[in-house]
């Protein structure tokens, strides 16, 4: 499961962003780019939840929504900076996962699954009724962050694309770097013991309902987080942020990837970012070839693309 | 397992196409051809995709070709977006059709107007060209319009009291907003006001509703989809013996067929000459155009025409026009030609675009139709 020491994995990350611009013939690249780390920041939250805690959320992408809008809406009714509404938002999705995952995850088994699914759709909903606050269906326009202007009146001329592709960037190494931390802790040594056996983590003295819940703010404000970004990058934001299949996609691109290591993760958001890209000449099939891919990756690679594929090499070596 | 490894990296390199056989213009899309809204995206990418072979056969647009580069947005306004960025980056379109959807036009016109890109939206919503940006245009009539011209048939009718049911997906939400807006430059009251969901199966509780209000003349019900077909089946089981009013959203056969015959004798809505080709009187100007569209998509398909598609077709038409007028396929020449466009005759209605109007059509676009024995009729 493990794939060499946190700073390896930081270091192949950092490495892979600081280089893969000299291979971007056009700045579309960078717009894709962007989505992969604004992907990646919200699956990382996932490995935190179902990789170290073993719990499974349907429903993350209520959170991103939460963060989306809050950059939508915090400018325009609370007159704050949009960054600043990104760091409001992060904390009312904390906040809410707190309520919310209090009681739920005092239960066992898929109840977290259910009930997360159900807070999800609640949100997806609350955002596409309530139309003369958030814009309905359609959805709404959202303030500029104000860096692209900042740096122009300092005499630096940065195409949109190629900024957010640096922001979300350092934004993903943060999300990893906390998430790495996360595992070597005490805390995440007791996630990842309430991971193998629940019974037996209470039985040593783990705080089980506590500790989950603990993950699940977390993973909540990356969640939320994401959407703040994807909003503040398209400057533009529909109720889908908080649609039941961007859920899905999320925990897909986790589980694709390899749920139990960050690096896994973010490596299937990448791929299933980049999907959809590469295969435009068959867009009628891509959901057909994503069905067969993730078949075949849950029989013969369990672990997930990447950890599997890590162990397949070290087995050859030895 | 290294088979599918090695399918999977090199498939991630391969992540930028080499771009086909070079051409003189190219021309770029991104609609929802699959997906929830594949039923605008799927006729709009096929209507494309002849006239652009059309246009080629007849020797292209002053002897360049055209190159016609389309994505599949699924109706996800994030995708479209992004295909926005890689048609204005990589492909290095001059002009960009689509958005099938209000959600993705909005969500990529910032892209085209830090580009300076022409693009001409395919979706409804009013918000697209109010306030007007400079480099977006698009084809269809606003719901505005279409309230309009339902208000204008309703007070020739001489009704002044009405009931409204609207579906709560973007199209029933924004046009009832609309409709609430501009009933009142037309003497309608609207008394009753009731609402249900997109996958809502049954209506009859609401349309008992507004039966029981008092002094209700005619029922108005925004929306596309199914549910006004279910609309009109639980309205005829109720025995409301008033009008009934339905959108444009719904302006096609699969209605009728949907809501059956019985059920949808005496509906009436506002449509495009289009799906009235065949009655449509030799004098009126769009004849000849309609009929022509209707023809050759009919045979090339094998499906119906749709009005969507004829959306997709006034917007081809009115770029062609455009490229040729400023006689060079740079964007900003491009752009200018299109807002310069007069008297163009589409399928839709008749464009002529201004610096302040970038929709160029007017309430004659529409004809009020009505359904009987389950084809369509026109009422003016």
């Amino acid at each position: 499961m493990k794939l060499g020491s946190k700073h390896t994995t930081l270091l192949v990350l950092a490495v892979i962003i600081i280089v893969a611009p000299f291979f971007f013939p056009s700045s579309y690249y960078f717009r894709v780019g962007s989505l992969i780390f604004i992907n990646g920041l919200a699956v990382t939250g996932i490995v935190i939840l179902t990789g170290y805690a073993g719990q499974v959320s349907l429903g993350h992408a209520g959170f991103a929504g939460i963060g989306a809008y809050a950059c939508a809406l915090a400018p325009v009714y609370l007159g704050v900076h949009p960054g600043l509404a990104l760091i409001i938002g992060a904390l009312l999705s904390g906040a809410i996962a707190f309520l919310v995952g209090r009681p739920i995850l005092r239960l066992k088994g898929y109840y977290l699954g259910v009930a997360s699914l159900g807070f999800g759709i609640l949100v997806a909903m609350l955002l596409t009724n309530e139309a003369q606050i958030t814009g309905g269906p359609d959805g709404i326009r959202v303030a500029d962050l104000g860096i692209r202007g900042l740096l122009r009146e300092m005499g630096f001329r940065v195409k949109g694309s190629e900024l957010w592709y640096v922001l979300t960037g350092i934004c993903l190494l943060i999300g990893a770097w906390l998430a790495l931390n996360l595992h070597d802790s005490p805390t995440g040594r007791a996630l990842r013991a309430l991971h193998g056996s629940e019974v037996a983590a209470r039985t040593v003295g783990v705080d089980v309902a506590r500790l989950k819940l603990q993950a699940f703010v977390i993973s909540a404000v990356f969640a939320s987080v994401s959407g703040s970004l994807l909003a503040l990058q398209n400057r533009f934001i529909t109720p889908e942020v908080a649609g039941f299949l961007h859920s899905v996609e999320m925990v897909t691109m986790a589980v694709l990837g390899g749920v139990g290591s960050v690096l896994g993760a973010i490596f299937g958001a990448a791929i299933l970012t980049t999907l959809p890209q590469v295969l435009t000449v068959f867009a009628e099939y891509e959901y057909a070839v994503l069905g067969l891919v993730m078949m075949l990756v849950m029989i013969f690679l369990r672990d997930g693309l990447l950890p599997s594929l890590a162990k397949l090499i070290k087995g050859r070596e030895q | 397992m290294k088979v599918l490894a090695s399918t999977a990296l090199a498939a991630l390199m391969a992540a930028g196409p080499a771009g086909p056989a070079l051409a003189d213009i190219k021309i770029g899309s991104t609609l929802a051809m699959t997906g929830p809204a594949s039923f605008l995206g799927d006729p709009e990418a096929k209507t494309l995709e002849m006239l652009v072979e059309e246009v080629n056969a007849a020797g292209g647009i002053n002897g360049e070709m055209i190159e016609l580069i389309q994505y599949d947005d699924g109706a996800d306004p994030n995708k479209a977006r992004t295909f926005a960025v890689r048609l204005i980056e990589d492909d290095e379109v001059v002009a960009i059709i689509g958005g099938s959807t209000t959600g993705t036009t909005l969500a990529l016109m910032p892209e085209v107007d830090a580009a300076g890109i022409p693009f001409i939206s395919l979706a409804g919503s009013i918000s697209i060209i109010d306030p007007v940006e400079p480099y977006t245009f698009k084809t269809p009539h606003t719901d505005r319009m279409a309230c309009q011209k339902v208000f204008e048939d309703m007070q020739k009718r001489g009704i002044s009291k009405i009931g409204m049911i609207s579906g709560t997906g973007g199209f029933g939400a924004s046009m009832r907003k609309q409709c609430l807006e501009v009933a009142s430059d037309y003497g309608i009251d609207v008394i009753a006001d009731e609402s249900y969901g997109p996958k809502d199966a049954d209506m009859t509780p609401q349309l008992t509703n507004i039966k029981a209000t008092d002094g209700i003349e005619a029922v108005l019900n925004p929306g596309f989809g199914q549910g006004p077909a279910i609309v009109t089946r639980n309205y005829s089981q109720l025995g409301i013996d008033l009008p009934l009013y339905q959108s444009h959203g719904v302006a096609s056969q699969g209605f009728i067929d949907l809501a059956g015959n019985e059920a949808a004798e005496g509906v009436r809505l506002p449509g495009t000459a289009l799906l009235v080709a065949d009655i449509l009187p030799a004098d009126d100007p769009q004849t000849e155009i309609v009929r022509a569209y209707k023809t050759a998509f009919e045979q090339k398909y094998e499906m119906p025409v749709s009005t969507f598609g004829g959306y997709a077709h006034d917007a081809f038409r009115i770029l062609v026009a455009a490229i040729e007028k400023a006689g060079s396929s740079d964007p900003e020449a491009i752009r200018d030609a299109i807002e310069e466009t007069s008297g163009l005759v589409g399928t839709t209605g008749t464009y002529t675009f201004s610096a302040d109007d970038h929709l160029g059509l007017d309430l004659s676009a529409f004809k009020m139709l009505e359904i009987n024995n389950g084809g369509w009729t026109l009422v003016d």
